[in-house]
């Protein structure tokens, strides 16, 4: 313990209430989150992250199953195994939440992203960018002399790399959806 | 849990207020504590009709909550409120969130502007599901009459079941008028929410290994034993009575092991005993069961019981590994837990170690006598105060209230519990003001019981005006304030933390608390003199209405022991406060 008299703290324990989990390495995390569609779920969802303060990487929702009022959240996230941990039990003791399944850990799962990228300019650029995205297999939704909107499914890196290739080329703007996931085989969840 | 019967499909129409009132009678509902306004009249004027339903006006309504939350701490039933839109629902914002920190079940139901005017920022309309998302355990804004009984039942199976919490049901004024289909509770499940009530086997014997080699173990015990009910603690006495383990408690868990057991250590932490918290650090197994390693309990996390093996029961699994690493984790109910870990250890043939060696270390950490004060003849010092009040109310069935600071740590450590669901104080959220409404609650659902709320100047400042609902409600709580004229907890800490500069902390302009009992029809009572104190205490105890008792104590006694934040459990002060007991990180602690 230091004495408080304002010299420079001696190297000893760092923390004092808090678990110091500094470090853990932070780890990146696809979890699937299912819950009944019931109004407010989203937000009991999204505040349970801030009040909490994890991270939100990115967050999609729709309903997946109309009959049995069931949407799906994916929420890609950050953090230490311990908040990690922490999260997926904080997610379990909300009441609508039925099941959250850990698509990373799983070492199962295949996760997707669709995005809407618009492109603008001519000559040689114009063209590049064409090429580039017949190589990505993008498709092109919308186009004027002057302009591309292209659409591209895929992993997020995969995405991001094609975003890169065309700043040089004109890029003016980017939707994307954030992640989508499920697990391979024949099995559910 | 529930008891699996066939549903009765009991289908009555009617309107949403009376779907209110029949779907709380279902529920066993005999008192609820509320206050009118515009968004809640049609369920008020379905409530006149009802009879058997008791409703406590309450003078605020953060009193409700209060008051819901005693009754349902002193009975193991859930509380209910009923209270307005807009200030009436966020004045009850306090009393759920101090529900939610300290586990303890309770329906609120809030009107609502009409259903076409949400949105609109219409009169006395707040975003109550919003406003109360984080501080509920879950709440539910009622836009179909017909799914209202299910919400209501619903409701009250989440704030009673799994680790229990408050739940908020809001209701606009139409569905109150509107006519629907009433639905009993028989048959009303949530798919998505089922807690885990029995524990794993081969935790359960993972833990009864640990006990049968451990030389020096502890059991600590929380609120979530007296939140189990009368099962666990019965459980948890005939646990300690195979194994002989010594048991300290949390603030929340007081009375589920009775303090009069040689082998009771007395409440842990900040302001525990000296022999609970050297215990803790000492040990080589440490069984936390239904507490959550809260930081006014394990001090400096990184030198907590650096030895030991831990044990960690609990219903929600959230609160497991969320700030000590333990070594065997068991999700479950307290009951059922311990159930199970008496029957595992008695089914051991092997000799368990001798606890001797581990008692005979205790007992020289008892014998410091870590709660002993300076006596005095001229001045009443707090300590004796609680002393002489626990002494001449030890015959009777005595429930203690109380309010936040010195008052409540002397409360914990002076007045003793031989049995749970006596002891009533808010924990978790620390709120000032609880200890009254709190008392009002007790006070209803055991009417012939002893109800005392030990309270402070200036706590009991915060929500004095409910002992006007005493009155009304002949409920005869018992007040006793004790009197230093200081913020006393925030002085302690301006005292030890900020360099004795006492910056509003003083309680100036201190009303007469006798006058102002008699102007709410109570009665007042003052004492500043020990020798006279056993008498007023006498005839505060003999008084048939409420009491409101000024007792002027020392005003400068500091609330020991006392372990300095950020620090570990055996860097306890047990003297004197000099100043410098608090490092450079404690400071920035709460």
């Amino acid at each position: 313990m230091s004495d408080g008299s304002g010299t420079t703290a001696p190297a000893g324990p760092k923390s004092t209430y808090f678990l110091n989990h500094a470090d853990e390495a932070v780890e990146r995390r696809t979890l699937a989150v299912l819950v009944d569609n019931e109004p407010g779920v989203l937000a009991r969802v999204v505040g349970l992250f801030s009040g909490r303060g994890y991270n939100i990487d990115s967050l999609t929702v729709a309903e997946v199953d109309a009959s049995s009022h069931q949407s799906r959240i994916t929420i890609v996230t950050q953090g230490t195994p311990h908040i990690l941990e922490q999260i997926e039990a904080h997610l379990m003791r909300l009441v609508p939440v039925g099941e959250v399944v850990d698509i990373t850990k799983s070492k199962r799962g295949i996760e997707r992203e669709l995005s809407l990228i618009k492109v603008a300019g001519s000559g040689e650029k114009r063209v590049e960018a064409l090429r580039i995205a017949q190589i990505f297999r993008a498709n092109v939704i919308d186009t004027t002399n002057e302009s591309f909107i292209f659409e591209l499914t895929g992993a997020s890196d995969k995405i991001s790399q094609f975003v890169d290739l065309m700043r040089p080329l004109g890029l003016v703007e980017v939707s994307r959806t954030g992640v989508l996931s499920i697990k391979r085989g024949k099995e559910k969840g | 849990m529930t008891v699996k019967t066939k549903p009765k499909t009991e289908t009555r129409l009617m309107t949403g207020a009376e779907i209110v009132i029949t779907a709380l009678r279902e529920q066993g509902v005999e008192v609820m504590f509320g206050y009118p306004g515009g968004s809640v009249l049609p369920i008020y004027d379905a409530l006149f009709a009802a009879d058997d339903i008791r409703h406590v006006l309450v003078r605020h309504e953060q009193g409700a909550g209060h008051a819901a939350e005693g009754y349902a701490r002193s009975t193991g039933k859930c509380g209910v409120a009923l209270v307005t839109s807009g200030p009436g629902a966020t004045n009850m914002v306090t009393p759920i969130t101090d529900a939610l920190m300290d586990s303890i079940p309770m329906v609120v139901i809030t009107g609502q502007v009409p259903s076409h005017l949400i949105g609109t920022d219409a009169f006395q309309e707040a975003d109550i599901t919003g406003i109360t998302r984080s501080c509920a355990k879950h709440n539910y804004l009622v836009t179909d009459v017909d799914q209202l009984a299910r919400v209501i039942h619903e409701a009250f199976l989440i704030a009673t079941s799994g680790r229990p919490g408050p739940v908020v049901v809001d209701i606009p004024k139409d569905i109150q008028f509107a006519t629907g289909t009433y639905i009993g509770k028989e048959g009303v499940h949530k798919p998505t929410y089922s807690p885990q009530i029995d524990p794993h086997p081969e935790a359960i014997e993972a833990v009864a290994e640990l006990i049968s080699q451990a030389r020096r173990p502890i059991l600590y015990t929380g609120g979530g034993v007296i939140n189990s009910g009368p099962h666990a603690s019965e459980a948890l006495r005939k646990l300690q009575a195979e194994t002989g383990i010594p048991v300290t408690s949390t603030l929340m868990g007081l009375g589920a092991f009775p303090a009069s057991h040689p082998d009771w250590l007395g409440m842990l932490g900040m302001h525990g005993s000296f022999e609970a918290n050297n215990a803790m650090h000492d040990c080589d197994l440490m069984i936390c069961v239904g507490a959550r390693f809260d930081d006014r309990v394990t001090g400096r996390i990184d030198a907590f019981s650096p030895n030991s093996k831990k044990v960690h029961i609990d219903i929600d699994p959230s609160s497991i590994n969320k700030i000590v690493r333990v070594d065997v984790p068991v999700v479950a109910d307290c009951a059922a837990a311990l159930e199970a870990l008496l029957a595992a250890v008695k089914h051991r043939k092997r000799k368990r170690p001798d606890l001797k060696p581990w008692k005979a270390e205790i007992e020289t950490w008892r014998a410091r006598k870590c709660f002993s004060y300076e006596p005095s003849d001229t001045v009443i010092k707090p300590q004796y105060a609680i002393e002489r009040l626990y002494a001449l109310t030890r015959e009777r069935e005595t429930f203690i209230t109380t309010e936040v600071g010195q008052h409540q740590m002397w409360a914990a450590q002076f007045f003793h519990f031989d049995e749970p669901n006596h002891w009533m104080t808010s924990g978790g959220l620390g709120t000032m003001g609880y200890g009254l409404p709190a008392a009002v609650g007790v006070q209803c659902a055991h009417p012939d019981a002893l109800v005392i709320d030990i309270a402070g100047e200036a706590s009991i400042q915060m929500m004095m005006q409910e002992l006007s609902t005493a009155v009304q409600f002949c409920l005869p709580v018992k007040v006793f304030i004790l009197n230093n004229e200081w913020m006393g907890m925030v002085r302690q800490w301006q005292e030890l933390l900020h360099g004795e500069r006492y910056s509003h902390s003083y309680s100036e302009s201190l009303p007469d608390f006798v006058k102002l009992a008699e102007a709410l029809g109570a009665h007042g009572i003052r004492c500043d003199d020990p020798a006279l104190l056993d008498d007023k205490i006498t005839e505060m105890l003999e008084h048939k209405g409420p009491v409101l008792f000024d007792c002027r104590v020392e005003k400068a006694e500091n609330c020991l022991p006392m372990i300095p934040s950020g620090s570990a459990h055996n860097e306890m002060i047990l003297g004197k406060i000099t100043g410098n007991e608090i490092g450079e990180a404690g400071r920035k602690l709460v």
